[in-house]
């Protein structure tokens, strides 16, 4: 009999997780590696550049707090999208990786929040203020907190994960809340001066870092995920294990 | 407080976090590694060892 490949060819082939498993081995020290390059070089850049005619030092705070705020959206973006892989095309791996997703996201969005507050009491007087962006942010991380509970709180993984799934989904309309809400409402928050149709408006000096920056914090995620993933499967071959010993131990206590 | 403080507050609660989940995921794994040998060792193994055990 011929021994099954565990090379990856297509997409699919990553169903396997055990290929998911052999993928990683040889992913994440690279991905640790570039990730670590670009803060040193990111962090580099954010100390060095000049301080804003008005915001002085603090804006040196963007150089985290928008990073973070993008993965926070980001990160849920990628769970609403496992989401789908697993009510439309039941991809195995796919309930894992939103699982795997929600406490990352939580994380980075703890991270915005705080920097956020940080830059607001200098710049605006005030730590928070209920305005659109800082409350539906502030809903996002309520969110992440719900998910990884309501996947805490269920035994069986096959219903948690199609009942998170659907919740993914429904709370994806948060997303786009957030991203305009600083255009739909007015918002203390000022509005976009990065991801903007007719380009950035903010100096060359600032943008540098903060697209730097931006990418090292995507990367870190990008780790992190594929290494929460493997935990996640290893958790999960634990747990069958642990039944199939269970159900063995049944049989032969039956036939003694 | 100076601007400095605020800076370097949100740098380190930024620093503070990523560590964090860098400590979680390792120390995650290393806890399911070691599960998974302890229940090798005690003959529990997945279907797919076992077959190439036998070959």
């Amino acid at each position: 009999m011929s021994e099954p490949s565990l090379a990856i060819r297509k997409f699919s082939d990553l169903a396997n997780p055990t290929r998911f498993l052999a993928l990683v081995a040889i992913v994440w020290p690279w991905l640790a590696g570039l990730t670590l390059c670009l803060f040193a070089v990111g962090l580099y850049l954010a100390f060095t550049t000049v301080g804003d005619y008005q915001q002085g030092e603090t804006v040196r705070i963007m150089y985290v707090h928008v990073p973070a705020a993008w993965l926070a959206m980001m990160c849920y973006t990628v769970m609403a999208l496992s989401a789908l892989g697993t009510l439309v095309w039941r991809h195995p791996l796919a309930d894992v990786s939103a699982k795997a997703a929600a406490p990352i996201g939580a994380c980075f969005t703890l991270v915005a929040l705080i920097t956020g507050s940080l830059w607001g009491k200098p710049m605006w007087g005030t730590w928070w203020v209920w305005d659109a962006r800082l409350t539906s942010v502030f809903v996002l991380f309520l969110m992440y907190l719900g998910m990884i509970a309501l996947n805490r709180a269920m035994d069986d993984p096959t219903r948690a994960a199609k009942v998170s799934a659907v919740l993914i989904l429904v709370g994806f309309v948060n997303i786009p809340i957030i991203k305009f809400s600083v255009e739909w409402w007015n918002t203390l928050h000022q509005p976009a001066s990065v991801i903007r149709l007719d380009g950035p408006t903010i100096s060359a000096e600032f943008l540098r870092p903060l697209l730097v920056m931006a990418i090292a914090f995507t990367l870190l995620f990008f780790t992190l995920h594929i290494l929460a993933m493997r935990n996640e499967i290893l958790r999960r071959r634990i747990a069958v294990l642990r039944r199939h010993a269970a159900r063995a131990a049944g049989r032969e206590g039956d036939a003694a | 407080m100076s601007h400095a403080f605020y800076v370097t507050a949100s740098y380190i609660a930024a620093f503070s976090v990523s560590i964090g989940l860098i400590l979680w995921v390792w120390l995650d794994h290393r806890g399911r590694h070691r599960e998974l040998e302890r229940l090798e060792a005690a003959g529990v193994r997945r279907r797919s060892a076992r077959t190439e055990d036998a070959r």
